[in-house]
């Protein structure tokens, strides 16, 4: 079987001006996104306390609203999580209580408030607002220094053209996924962190067997615009790029309709990652790489000096 | 073009797989229920105990699948978790309070596998359940503390040697200020100082308000406590995770003044923040008999040498201000009821130098009231304005006054404690040892063991029906090519699943999800491996040539792309915490295992399929 047998070169940059135009108003607007509605950041970015209880039967929320606003807790957020018996409870951190004593609180009210039902405790976290901060802080941090890793690597071997291609390309999905979760407001906690993190891994990854293509090409066919190998590489790594992001889509859709709730989040960013990353190694990277102007002679290796002087008579 | 490996390739490869197939089979033979049962002090875990626990298992009917005794403690193995909770009321009834009975999940991993050390993955808690603490440990308040100490100390010393100060105490600013009558008393004092305490550093200071001498720490002394601060709260946790009776808890350092706690299995959070983070002690002190309690409360003066308590009830109590004895010398407490007045009691055994100290001092007091005080310390952390505001609280009260009837020795007992839990916590606490510095809750985690199932049986039905489709879509487009894909993406599971078992790994969500990604780069060597081989086809060569070429091209580019993302999932373990470093550690992982099995390993099956013989198509 095979489905892209493709015998001529498809002309990917024709579609070069209406992509980068494309990507620009999407970054643009996932700035935009970002700096009016920012990240809903889940509790391990922001602290406060979550408490997911499970009742024996379907439970009304407004009771549980009113059994927690008797036990002071007012300005809890309550809601149902799944079905009808899950209750999902969750509480910024607050002034007058012992933070580290609130989520046994909580409990205590909710069992109190439960008339005879049995309430199952199925998930509690409290996390301390110093450990959120330090935590956007670190997963900043661990972003940059493997962007810098990254960079360093692709410039050591291919060209620096390439790193920043590779580089661009990285920081645009990104910059969009971040923007998909500050449009869909999904919550961003540490599994969405972990699964930006891949999303970086796998933009690169594909990003750079693309290059590797245009390297190869750049050395091998001697005629043609910068253009053309660029066009003829990404015709030949097309069947691959297909195939890979589709079986590894298919993994993460199994993973976002079977993994259970927690991943839901991770799962998604996953998926808009994936289709991203691809995009994005052909409309951003190569066409970065060849927008600075990389050339048959930035790749093509030098002529080894010792060489040409044994041919001279 | 001959495609063939070597034998030692062969060899390599197979062993590399016996290897991983070896290591990789614990996991697949689950865990039993069971109970675990270990001895408090005094208590001896012999065939006798078994004995007794198997006998009364029988009589309630529940006969264990084994009982094992490792000399430290049992375990009892049961056929289902409904025989193990019921099996459990039952083992804590027969044995009483000199055994610690708590529920388990004990990997039944068949004993050879065992003995060349294969064991099971660690699950982390959220695919188990469990309570998750991280804790920081406030080392200002272990410094402040030993400053406390140096002050105690230099008063008492200064007094010995007839050095008259005026008033001694810690400074604001940090460090001890000493306040003289004058610069000659203060020249003797420092010189007396600097001889007995080398972890001092004394200066001068002629303020308006006197003449001072201030004593620091050493720079290099006040590290020290820091870090041993934290080094005895590690251990000091430890005794009390013991005494909970959690099986295979962690307690680790990390970072420079954090601990992690995870007790896997614990669901009452409530009790076990109590025992984790309280610090209690007690202080033995003779009352103050010759003035009035009362008097110095309401005046607020307090009679010089003595110290205005409060008890329970409120009533003022004044103590003299020397210790007699402090937590530090107990070496056992046990809860009871004492006999008399059938009240909750604490019954205290002391070392041999907290007992020659104690006998010495009530020798001499005998037929005086002495009281008990009860000190813990709490930190309370609030937030204002978006800020954090930690306030330490230090409940300080008499729990008891006693008249010492006779002379007290190594063993006693102290009254008074409001309910038998609060006798049963202070026993505990007092056994556990105190804490060095106070411990604050920072991050509090807790799954239930039902959605820890749910989230194991989830990730591993979404991985499962991921990896089958891609399988199915690999032999369909690949053929004979992507069948030996399919073996290689089996292998590499397997791969991953025994390194992860050698390293005693924790697998986490995340940690699955990293799994899941590698599963898709591995994927995508094959892939690039396939199409290589197809171009060479297209292009007019030969199989035998083709495949050659296809793995030669490839290599370079499945090289760079791995090395990519293998850089960025190793500063992600560098940098990340908690569940990213989950994820990068499987990543990395899988990383390397996949270029071993989707390079090496389909390059083997497919030079045995075709190497060595004339070939007119291949089967991709």
């Amino acid at each position: 079987m095979e489905f892209f047998r493709i015998n001529r070169t498809i002309d990917f940059m024709r579609l070069r001006k209406p992509m980068v135009i494309l990507s620009v108003v999407l970054v643009l607007a996932s700035i935009l996104l970002l700096a009016t509605r920012g990240l809903n950041f889940g509790l391990d970015f922001t602290g406060g306390t979550l408490i997911e209880v499970g009742y024996e039967n379907p439970v009304d929320l407004a009771g549980v609203r009113e059994t927690l606003r008797q036990g002071e807790f007012g300005d809890a957020v309550a809601q149902h999580f799944g079905t009808s018996r899950d209750v999902l409870v969750r509480l910024a951190p607050r002034a007058d209580v012992s933070s580290a004593d609130l989520s046994t609180r909580v409990l205590r009210v909710l069992q109190d408030g439960a008339a005879g039902q049995k309430v199952e405790v199925r998930r509690v976290e409290f996390v301390g607002p110093q450990v959120g901060d330090q935590l956007v802080e670190q997963g900043g941090l661990a972003m940059l220094y493997a962007l810098i890793g990254i960079f360093i690597y692709v410039a050591f071997r291919f060209e620096w053209r390439f790193s920043a291609g590779a580089i661009l390309a990285t920081v645009h999905d990104v910059v969009l996924t971040l923007g998909l979760f500050s449009l869909l407001q999904v919550e961003f906690d540490l599994t969405v962190l972990a699964a930006v993190l891949a999303v970086i891994g796998y933009s690169v990854n594909d990003t750079v067997v693309v290059f590797d293509r245009i390297r190869e090409n750049f050395r091998k066919l001697r005629k043609g615009t910068s253009m053309d190998v660029v066009n003829s590489s990404l015709t030949q790594t097309l069947s691959r790029t297909i195939m890979t992001s589709g079986t590894t889509l298919i993994v993460v859709v199994a993973l976002f309709l079977l993994g259970g709730t927690l991943i839901h989040a991770f799962a998604i960013a996953l998926i808009f990652g994936i289709v991203i990353g691809t995009y994005s190694s052909i409309y951003v990277a190569s066409f970065a790489a060849l927008a600075l102007g990389v050339s048959r002679q930035d790749l093509v290796l030098p002529k080894k000096e010792g060489a040409e002087a044994g041919g001279q008579p | 073009m001959l495609n063939k490996y070597p034998l030692w390739k062969y060899v390599l490869i197979a062993l590399v797989m016996v290897i991983g197939l070896l290591f990789a089979l614990p996991n697949i033979y689950g865990e039993d229920p069971a109970l675990q049962i270990s001895a408090n002090r005094g208590a001896t875990v012999d065939e006798a105990l078994v004995e007794k626990v198997n006998g009364a298992l029988k009589q309630a009917k529940l006969p264990p699948l084994t009982i094992e005794n490792d000399g430290r403690q049992l375990l009892a193995r049961f056929g289902s978790t409904e025989t193990q909770l019921e099996a459990y009321d039952v083992v804590r009834e027969a044995l009483g309070t000199d055994y610690q009975v708590a529920l388990n999940l004990a990997p039944a991993t068949p004993a050879w596998l065992l003995d060349i050390h294969a064991l099971p993955m660690y699950l982390g808690l959220d695919l188990r359940g469990g309570v998750h603490f991280l804790m920081e440990v406030d080392m200002d308040a272990a410094v402040a503390q030993a400053e406390e100490r140096y002050v105690e100390e230099l008063r008492g010393e200064l007094r010995g040697e007839k050095i008259r100060y005026l008033t001694i105490g810690r400074s604001g600013r940090g460090g001890i200020d000493i306040k003289f009558r004058d610069a000659e008393e203060r020249a003797r004092a420092e010189t007396f100082i600097s001889d007995r305490f080398a972890d001092l550093v004394l200066i001068d200071e002629d303020r308006p308000e006197g003449v001072f001498l201030h004593a620091a720490m050493r720079e290099q002394a006040a590290r020290d406590i820091r870090k041993f601060s934290v080094e005895q709260n590690i251990t000091t946790l430890r005794n009390r995770v013991n005494e909970l009776g959690v099986a295979e808890p962690v307690i680790q350092q990390q970072g420079e003044n954090r601990i992690v706690v995870q007790l896997p299995g614990v669901q009452d959070t409530v009790r076990a923040k109590e025992i984790l983070g309280a610090t209690a002690t007690l202080e033995f002190r003779m009352v103050d008999d010759t003035h009035d309690a009362y008097e110095a409360q309401s005046t607020g003066r307090v009679p010089p040498g003595s110290k205005l308590y409060h008890d329970r009830d409120g009533r003022p109590i004044l103590t003299r201000n020397q210790v007699m004895l402090t937590g530090d010398y107990i070496t056992d407490a046990a809860s009871g009821i004492e006999q008399q007045t059938g009240t909750p009691a604490v019954f205290i055994t002391l070392d041999g130098k907290g007992a020659r100290i104690f006998s010495k001092a009530t020798a001499e007091e005998v037929g005086k009231p002495m009281a008990v005080v009860y000190i813990e310390n709490k930190t309370e952390t609030t937030v204002v304005d978006g800020k954090e505001v930690k306030k330490k609280l230090r409940v300080e009260e008499v729990i008891n006054v006693a008249v010492i009837r006779e002379q007290l020795g190594k063993r006693f007992q102290v009254t008074g404690l409001d309910s038998t839990e609060e006798a049963r916590n202070l026993a505990l606490l007092l056994r556990a040892g105190a804490l060095a510095a106070p411990i604050d809750i920072v991050e509090e985690r807790t799954v239930g063991p039902s959605l820890g199932q749910e989230n194991i049986n989830q990730g591993f039905i979404a991985t499962l029906v991921g990896l089958v489709a891609v399988i199915i879509f690999m032999a369909l487009y690949y053929r004979a090519f992507g069948l030996v894909a399919n073996l290689a993406l089996v292998a590499n599971v397997v791969l991953i699943v025994a390194v992860l078992s050698m390293l005693q790994a924790t697998l986490t969500l995340p940690g699955i999800a990293g799994i899941l990604l590698t599963v898709g780069m591995a994927v995508d060597a094959n892939v690039l491996i396939f199409e290589r081989i197809r171009e060479e086809m297209r292009n007019g060569n030969t199989p035998q040539a083709s495949i050659h070429a296809g793995y030669e091209r490839a290599f370079g580019t499945i090289a760079d792309a791995n090395i990519t993302t293998l850089i960025a999932a190793i500063v992600l373990f560098s940098f990340g915490t908690g569940p990213i470093k989950g994820f990068a550690v499987t990543l990395s992982i899988g990383i390397v295992t996949s270029m071993f099995t989707a390079i090496m390993g389909t390059r083997s099956v497919i030079n045995l399929i075709y190497g060595g013989r004339r070939v007119k198509q291949l089967s991709i």
